[in-house]
C-alpha cells in the first residue's frame, strides 16, 4: 500500500484528502527505508561502519518530532533566561540535537549515559519530561532534582541518565566507573561518557581511558566537538584537534554529528565494539548555535556568517525534514503542524512549571546525608539529627 | 555456617540497589542479612525484617570489656593492619558489591598489607590494581557507587588524595544532594596519613581538616585495633561516603579483639578513661601521647577524662558535652594543623554549645603550621609531645 501511494501520487492528486490519511498511515509503518549518511566515517585503528543506515518511517518521524521538541525547548529556555526565570548558568544544546536523538535510537534505557552541563536535551532523550526539565531550570519542587540541582544537574537514575556535571571532564572517570560496574555485574550494557572538545584536554580523561582500555570496560567516550571550548576555538586549545585519534591505542571514529543517522550508526557500531573489545572514542562533529552559555553572546569569537552558514547547510532538523519530504512521509503542512504541536506542548509545560512551588525551606537540609543504616547520628542534645535503623 | 551465609545472599533494600543485582543467584532472599554472634543456629534473621545486627552503641572498648568477652569467647590477637583486613574481608564476604580500588592493592597485597591475600581470594576485578591516577580512579569509584556498587578506595597515603579532591568534594559529597536524592554514594575512602618516621613533608601530611567542610561526607579516624575493624565495617555499610583516616605509625599495634562480629557507630566518640578534672579530647595517634601524659598526670594527682572523638565529622557533641558539663575544662590534643584544623572547629563547636559550662578557655594543642621536616628532632617537635600535654593540663587546672 505504501509503495502504491508513492508511485501513484501524481495520478491520485485529486484524492489528496484520502492520500494524506494513507500517508499518515505510512508514518507509523515499519517498512525499512535505507538512508545514506551525509559523509563517510573516518576510523582510527578500526574499520569504519558502512554509510548505509536502515530506518523506518516511524523512526524518521520520531526523529523529527523529538528534535523539533528539543529545539523548541532550548529556545524557550533562552526566553525564560532572558525573563530572569532561569538564573545562573544555562548551557543550550540547539544545533546538537542529532547527537542526543541518534544516540537514543541505537541504545536501550539499560545503557548508561553521562554527560557534562549541556544536558537538557539528553535528559529529554532519556525519558525526562518537559515539566521536570523546566521546573528544575526554574528551581521548583517538581524538578528532576527537586530544584536543588539546577541546569547542570539533571539526572534520571531509572533510565540510566547519570547527569549533569558542572566540572569539565570530571564526568569521564565517573563514566568509566559506570562501565566498570556494568562489567562487574556482567549485564551486557554499555556506558556513553560524553564530553566536549574543551574537556578533551583534561588529564583525567586520559587516565580514565587508560584504565578503561586496560580492563576492557564497555565504555564509549563521545566527544561532542562543537569546535569551541567556551570562547576558545579548538585550534587554539588543542595541538591535535583530531579528538578521535587522541586515544592513541584506543580505536576511534569520526562522525558527522549533525546527521542523526550517522550518529545512530556510529553508536550502534560502538556498542557492539565496546561489548567485545573495550573502549572506543566517537568524535561527533557538531555545532552549537548559541554561545557557550546564556551569558556568552557567542559572536565575539566567531562570525555570524559562520553560524548562519552552518544553520543553512548542516542543520540537523532541516536534514530530517528534507528526508521526510523526499520519502513522502508527510507534507510541509503536516511537519509545520507537528512543530506547532510541539510548541504548544512546550508552552504548556512552561506554564505548569511556573505554577510549581519553590522547594520547602526544610529541603535545604534534606539529602545531604543518607540516614538510617545501622548507626545513630546525634546532635548536641541527642534529639536532633536522630536516625535509627528501619 | 558457610552454606547459610551463601543462602542469605547479599540483597539490600537501599535506593542504591540497582537492577544489576537482581540477577544474582540468591535474589529471592531480599532481607538485610545480619550475622549475629550466636546466630549459628538461628535462622530468624534471614526473612523479612531489618533487624539490627550486633551494633555496639557503647563506644567503650576498654580492656576489661574485651577480657570479659574473652571469658566467654576468647578473642584473638592481631595487628591493626590485620584487623582492617579482617573487617574488609568480612564485608566483602557478606556483600558482593563491595570492591576495592587502589594502587598496589591486588597482587602486591597493599603497601601496608591491608589488602594482602584479598586479590587471590576475590579476583582481580574485585580487588582492582589501579594505575597511578588518583583523580580518575576515585572518580571511577564514585561512578561505580552511583550504580550500586560499594567501592573502598585506598589512597596509598592520604596526601595523594589531594589529587582527587575535586572528585571527593564535588561528586562524592554532593551528588546525593544535587540529584535530589536519586543517587547514594556508599564509598569508603581510606588510607594512612599523619606524621610517620621521617617520611618527608609530602608524605607526612595531616590533612583531615582539608576535607572537613565538604558537605555530604563523614570523616572518621581509627586509633585502636578494636575500633579500626569496627569503623571499617561501619564505613562500608554506611550509605554515605566515609573517609576513614588511619595512621602510618599505628599499623603495627597489637591488641586482642573479640571473635564475634561487631560494627561500631560512625558518629560516636569513645570514652577512653573517665575522670573528673579535665576533658582531654583527641583522636588517632595522639590518643597514645595523651594516655602517656595521663599516666604522668595521674601520678601528679590529676584525674583527666580522656575521650577519643573518633568521628571528625560530625562531632559527637553529646558525649563531649556531657564530659564538659562534668569537668568544665577542655584540652584538645590533635595531630592536625593548627590553622583551620579539626581542633579549631571543635573549639568553636564546644564554645557555641557549652559556653556556660566552661571554667577556663579551651586550649587546643595541634601540630605546628609547618611542612613536616625530615630531620628527626624537628619532626618530633612538629607534633604534640606528652610533656607539652602535661604542661598544658597543669596550666589549665591551676
Amino acid at each position: 500500500m505504501a509503495q502504491l501511494t508513492r508511485r501513484t501520487t501524481d495520478l491520485l492528486k485529486p484524492f489528496s484528502a484520502a492520500l494524506s490519511s494513507t500517508r499518515l498511515l505510512t508514518t507509523t509503518s515499519t517498512n525499512p527505508i535505507t538512508v545514506e549518511t551525509s559523509l563517510p566515517f573516518t576510523g582510527h585503528r578500526i574499520d569504519p561502519p558502512s554509510r548505509t543506515v536502515e530506518t523506518t518511517p516511524q523512526e524518521l518521524m520520531s526523529f523529527f518530532r523529538d528534535m523539533a521538541l528539543m529545539r523548541r525547548m532550548e529556545i524557550a529556555a533562552d526566553s525564560l533566561y532572558k525573563a530572569k526565570l532561569i538564573r545562573g548558568f544555562c548551557h543550550l544544546y540547539d544545533g546538537q540535537e542529532a547527537v542526543a536523538v541518534g544516540m537514543e535510537a541505537a541504545i536501550t534505557k539499560k545503557d548508561c549515559i553521562i554527560t557534562a552541563y549541556r544536558d537538557h536535551c539528553i535528559f529529554i532523550g532519556r525519558g525526562g519530561t518537559l515539566l521536570q526539565c523546566f521546573s528544575e531550570l526554574m528551581g521548583r519542587k517538581d524538578g528532576c532534582s527537586k530544584g536543588k540541582g539546577g541546569s547542570m544537574h539533571f539526572y534520571k537514575k531509572e533510565n540510566g541518565f547519570y547527569g549533569g556535571h558542572g566540572i569539565v571532564g570530571a564526568q569521564v572517570p565517573l563514566g568509566c566507573g559506570l562501565a566498570f560496574a556494568q562489567k562487574y555485574s556482567k549485564d551486557e550494557n554499555v556506558t556513553f561518557a560524553m564530553y566536549g572538545d574543551g574537556a578533551a584536554n583534561q588529564g583525567q580523561l586520559f587516565e580514565a581511558l587508560n584504565m578503561a582500555a586496560l580492563w576492557d570496560l564497555p565504555a564509549i567516550l563521545v566527544c561532542e566537538n562543537n569546535h569551541y571550548g567556551m570562547g576558545t576555538a579548538e585550534w587554539r586549545a588543542a595541538k591535535s584537534p583530531s579528538y578521535y585519534k587522541r586515544g592513541d591505542y584506543v580505536p576511534g571514529l569520526k562522525v558527522d554529528g549533525m546527521d542523526a543517522f550517522a550518529v545512530k550508526q556510529a553508536c550502534k557500531f560502538a556498542k557492539e565494539h565496546a561489548l567485545k573489545n573495550g573502549p572506543i572514542i566517537l568524535e561527533m562533529d557538531t555545532y552549537r548555535y548559541h554561545g557557550h552559555s546564556m551569558s556568552d553572546p557567542g559572536s565575539t569569537y566567531r562570525t555570524r556568517d559562520e553560524i548562519s552558514g552552518v544553520r543553512q547547510e548542516r542543520d540537523p532538523v532541516e536534514r530530517i525534514r528534507k528526508l521526510v519530504l523526499s520519502h513522502d512521509l508527510a507534507t510541509e503542512k503536516e511537519l509545520k503542524d507537528i512543530e506547532k504541536e510541539v510548541r504548544k506542548k512546550v508552552d504548556e509545560a512552561i506554564a505548569q512549571a511556573k505554577e510549581s512551588p519553590m522547594p520547602d525551606p526544610s529541603e535545604l537540609f534534606t539529602n545531604v546525608y543518607v540516614k538510617g543504616y545501622g548507626v545513630e547520628a546525634f546532635g548536641a542534645d541527642r534529639k536532633e539529627l536522630k536516625a535509627v535503623l528501619p | 555456617m558457610a552454606a547459610m551465609l551463601q543462602a542469605i545472599g547479599v540483597a539490600s533494600p537501599s535506593v542504591a540497589f540497582s537492577d544489576h543485582y537482581n540477577k544474582s543467584s540468591v535474589s529471592s532472599i531480599r532481607s538485610f542479612p545480619v550475622i549475629r554472634s550466636d546466630a549459628r543456629s538461628s535462622s530468624g534473621s534471614i526473612h523479612g525484617s531489618f533487624k539490627p545486627g550486633k551494633i555496639i552503641t557503647k563506644a567503650t572498648a576498654t580492656q576489661t570489656e574485651s577480657s570479659a568477652s574473652a571469658a566467654s569467647k576468647p578473642g584473638h590477637e592481631l595487628l591493626m593492619f590485620e584487623a582492617l583486613r579482617e573487617g574488609l574481608e568480612e564485608e566483602m564476604d557478606r556483600d558482593p558489591r563491595v570492591c576495592v580500588f587502589g594502587e598496589d592493592v591486588g597482587h602486591y597485597g597493599g603497601s601496608y598489607k591491608v589488602t594482602k591475600g584479598l586479590a587471590q581470594k576475590y579476583g582481580d576485578l574485585r580487588v582492582l590494581d589501579t594505575p597511578i591516577a588518583e583523580n580518575s580512579f576515585t572518580g571511577m569509584a564514585v561512578g561505580a557507587a552511583m550504580t550500586g556498587l560499594r567501592p573502598v578506595v585506598e589512597g596509598m597515603n592520604m596526601g595523594f588524595l589531594l589529587l582527587a579532591f575535586n572528585q571527593i568534594s564535588d561528586n562524592c559529597g554532593m551528588l546525593h544532594y544535587t540529584s535530589g536524592g536519586q543517587f547514594t554514594i556508599p564509598t569508603v575512602i581510606r588510607g594512612p596519613g599523619g606524621v610517620g618516621r621521617q617520611l618527608g613533608a609530602e608524605h607526612s601530611q595531616r590533612l583531615e581538616s582539608y576535607f572537613q567542610s565538604i558537605p555530604g561526607i563523614q570523616l572518621v579516624a581509627c586509633s585502636t585495633v578494636y575500633n579500626a575493624k569496627g569503623l571499617m565495617k561501619a564505613a562500608i555499610r554506611s550509605e554515605n561516603p566515609v573517609v576513614l583516616f588511619e595512621h602510618v605509625l599505628l599499623y603495627n599495634l597489637k591488641e586482642r579483639i573479640p571473635d564475634e562480629e561487631y560494627v561500631l557507630s560512625l558518629e560516636e566518640a569513645e570514652m577512653v578513661r573517665p575522670g573528673e578534672h579535665i576533658t582531654l579530647l583527641t583522636y588517632s595517634r595522639m590518643r597514645y601521647h595523651v594516655m602517656q601524659a595521663a599516666k604522668t598526670l595521674v601520678n601528679k594527682g590529676y584525674d583527666p577524662e580522656v575521650i577519643d572523638i573518633r568521628s571528625l565529622k560530625p562531632f559527637d557533641l553529646y558525649t563531649i558535652g556531657n564530659s564538659v558539663k562534668k569537668t568544665h575544662r577542655v584540652l584538645i590534643v590533635e595531630e592536625c594543623m593548627r590553622t583551620g584544623g579539626i581542633g579549631a572547629s571543635l573549639t568553636a563547636a564546644i564554645n557555641e554549645n557549652f559556653h556556660d559550662y566552661l571554667d577556663a578557655p579551651i586550649v587546643c594543642l595541634s601540630s605546628q603550621d609547618v611542612p613536616t621536616p625530615y630531620a628527626g628532632t624537628l619532626e618530633e617537635w612538629t607534633v604534640v609531645q606528652p610533656s607539652q600535654i602535661v604542661a598544658a593540663v597543669e596550666q589549665l587546672c591551676k
